[in-house]
């Protein structure tokens, strides 16, 4: 591997931990916080189900899917601008 | 076929594969008007099913260790997803998860939230550091960065009884739809389940497992989907039923107090099954709320504990690739969890509204009793209609019904072919077995890999490995068979309790292992062991069967890791504080361990 500064690792180490708190961040309002509300959320309708409901079957879950891809986005982005993106050699 | 070549074709064998599999549906399907029967329409699609796995089992066979344990390290991210996600959803998610939601409302929902949230926390704080360390098993990695024979087997023992309380019930599940699908006694249904699970695994490990799972996937979410759209277009729901069955939400919540939802019970029901008490979406908020997300938190930090799914993502080619397969397996995961609630709506709405022609709440008994599916389930002690009040009309609180069928008999309440029946029957088997691969390679591979190869006998030889390996998942596969067939929980509390195990010991060991490092040996231990028996004394503190007492502020036995976990955390951070730090070889390796490009930590055959 081409081997990387000591700084270069800390800040590739520190962008990568920033990008994981936002991430569970909204994973924590998602997962818990919207699912708590959800006896209030019902008041409110979205194309037909009760918000709170909705959130519980499916917004919750797209959601999941759609912040997995997004932090893999962003984390490929982070590994390739501190040269650690190489794929090669890891079998 | 299989080496190199076979990599290069997958798209192209999956896909006639599939082909393959739907001509066959189609083949049943003419058959069906024909009129070959449906017992054999049934055998036919379990029995087709099964030698297709074990030809795939046999095809991967390997006596290589890096091909039996981690496939070779050359799985593409996108199969790989496909393998995790049939890996995952066991027989619990395709035939009790719509039944659940049927019968539990607001507070089963806990479990869709939490089974699908929970690979937020693989992906983010699991999958690409353990890709990276390069190691074979989940104990692996723990006695590695931790140092020393007793972290390690205390990881053993950790994902020993957590993945043997989940694999009795998978087996259970696949002995239940066998039973069913080929006219056999339970008890023997479980022994013949177990055969199938043990062709796909035992000649090539891991590598076969992969393949086969692929494979399982595609049945299991063809088999899943196909009835409910199907029934949906058939009953007037809309072309895809995911997007409008909000109206249907709103129609139940209508009927509900109508049908007289909430009455207790007649008596003189047969055990085993329970009549419909719980609102379908009525979250009160306050209790139920705390209910929701401790649930929900247990299945999360289980999915990101469960040696059976991490040791997954050992299998891609790079870090990258492994972080990539997270995001696939879970949107091959929430294609079905979006769309059993979905089904539990459709079906739950068929039965009640008295203006569809499927309804049979209000109805009268004698019209109930010759429906067919009505009949056949009673005739296996599933299902009873007890007249209490003796007014001859079906109410709802004489009506029961054993949540696990709620998905099988779906396509029969709906009026579908019965070739669609047996698709169910072949998907829910695909989950079974490969839910139970899945565990039982992990479990035989810890065995043999970190307490045989690593603590008892290091200087063995790579045959002599992969015949203890072999040997185990015989055995342990027979184990379980035996617990299964004596039917000593049913499926879904015993895979609660496996998630729970599963993050009272393991979480926080694996997640500080990674991200704190200050963690030292003691203090994973302390985490471990801790974590561990906490969690198991709370739960026989709160289980009936145990000594029954109070649940506090409602932790029940489903939810047992929230009393593992904490304890697990404080233990593991007091004493890695008290005792030194660990030294910089351990440090550099976590640093190491935090680069993704680069070599494994662990070389490739240690």
């Amino acid at each position: 591997m081409p081997e990387i500064s000591q700084e270069a690792k800390e800040r590739h180490w520190a962008k990568t931990r920033n990008l994981t708190v936002l991430v569970l961040v909204i994973w924590f309002i998602f997962a818990f916080i919207v699912p708590w509300f959800a006896k209030d959320l019902n008041a409110f309708s979205f194309i037909g189900f009760p918000l709170g409901y909705y959130f519980i079957v499916q917004g919750s879950l797209i959601v999941f899917v759609l912040l997995i891809f997004f932090q893999n986005w962003r984390q490929d982005a982070i590994d390739d601008e501190a040269g650690v993106g190489s794929e090669s050699d890891q079998q | 076929m299989i080496k190199g070549s076979f990599i290069d074709n997958l798209g192209r064998v999956y896909a006639l594969y599939t082909g393959g599999f739907l001509a066959f549906v189609i083949l049943m399907a003419i058959l069906e008007q024909f009129g070959v029967g449906a017992d054999t329409i049934g055998i036919l699609f379990v029995a087709f099913t099964v030698v297709i796995y074990a030809v795939i089992g046999w095809l991967s066979r390997t006596m290589q260790v890096e091909a039996y344990y981690v496939a070779g390290r050359e799985v593409p991210a996108v199969y790989n997803g496909m393998a995790t996600a049939a890996d995952w959803m066991s027989g619990a998610s395709f035939v009790a998860l719509a039944g659940g939601i049927y019968f539990g409302g607001y507070g089963y929902l806990g479990f869709i939230v939490g089974w699908t949230g929970g690979y937020v926390l693989v992906n983010s704080l699991m999958a690409p550091y353990l890709r990276k360390f390069g190691c074979y098993t989940v104990p692996d990695f723990i006695g590695t960065r931790y140092g020393g024979n007793v972290a390690r087997f205390c990881a053993i023992i950790v994902l020993v009884v957590a993945s043997f309380t989940y694999v009795t019930a998978q087996i259970n599940a696949s002995g239940t739809i066998a039973a069913r699908a080929l006219h056999i006694p339970f008890e023997v249904g479980v022994w013949v389940g177990l055969l199938g699970i043990l062709l796909c695994s035992m000649l090539g490990g891991m590598r076969a497992v992969t393949w086969t799972q692929v494979a399982q996937y595609i049945v299991l979410i063809i088999a899943y989907l196909v009835p409910v759209i199907w029934m949906s277009n058939k009953q007037g729901f809309g072309v895809i039923p995911h997007f409008s069955y909000g109206d249907a939400v709103a129609r139940i919540q209508e009927l509900e107090p109508l049908v007289g939802l909430g009455a207790a019970a007649v008596d003189g029901a047969p055990g085993g099954v329970s009549i419909l008490r719980t609102p379908h979406n009525d979250p009160q908020g306050g209790m139920d709320s705390w209910k929701f997300v401790t649930l929900a938190l247990c299945m999360m930090a289980g999915t990101a504990s469960l040696p059976h799914i991490l040791m997954r993502y050992f299998t891609t080619p790079s870090v990258r690739a492994a972080r990539k397969s997270v995001a696939f397996s879970l949107l091959f995961i929430f294609l079905l969890y979006f769309t059993a609630p979905a089904l539990a709506t459709l079906t739950k709405l068929q039965l009640l509204d008295p203006t569809l022609p499927t309804a049979i709440i209000g109805q009268s008994f004698e019209a109930v009793r010759s429906l067919a599916w009505i009949q056949n389930w009673e005739n296996v002690g599933m299902l009873a209609l007890v007249d209490g009040n003796g007014d001859g009309i079906l109410q709802l609180n004489e009506f029961f019904m054993r949540p696990d069928i709620v998905v099988l008999a779906t396509p029969e309440i709906a009026g579908l072919p019965y070739v669609i029946s047996g698709l169910v029957a072949a998907g829910g088997l695909a989950a079974a077995m490969s839910t139970a691969d899945g565990l039982l390679l992990a479990i035989a591979n810890a065995l043999s890999h970190d307490l045989y190869y690593k603590i008892i006998d290091p200087k063995a030889d790579t045959r002599h490995r992969l015949i203890v390996a072999r040997v185990l998942l015989i055995g342990i596969g027979a184990l379980a068979a035996l617990i299964a067939s004596l039917q000593l929980t049913g499926i879904l509390g015993a895979v609660a309790w496996a998630f729970c195990f599963a993050c009272s010991g393991l979480f926080f060991p694996l997640v500080l292992g990674v991200w704190w490092k200050r963690a030292n040996t003691p203090g994973a231990i302390a985490g471990m062991v801790c974590g561990f028996v906490a969690g198991t004394a709370y739960l026989y503190y709160v289980y009936p069967g145990g000594m029954g007492g109070t649940p506090w502020l409602g932790i029940d036995h489903l939810r047992f890791g929230i009393i593992g976990m904490p304890v697990s955390l404080v233990a593991m951070v007091i004493v890695s504080l008290m005792t030194p730090a660990p030294d910089a070889e351990t440090q550099a390796m976590v640093d190491e361990v935090r680069v993704p490009s680069g070599k494994t930590i662990l070389g490739a055959a240690h």
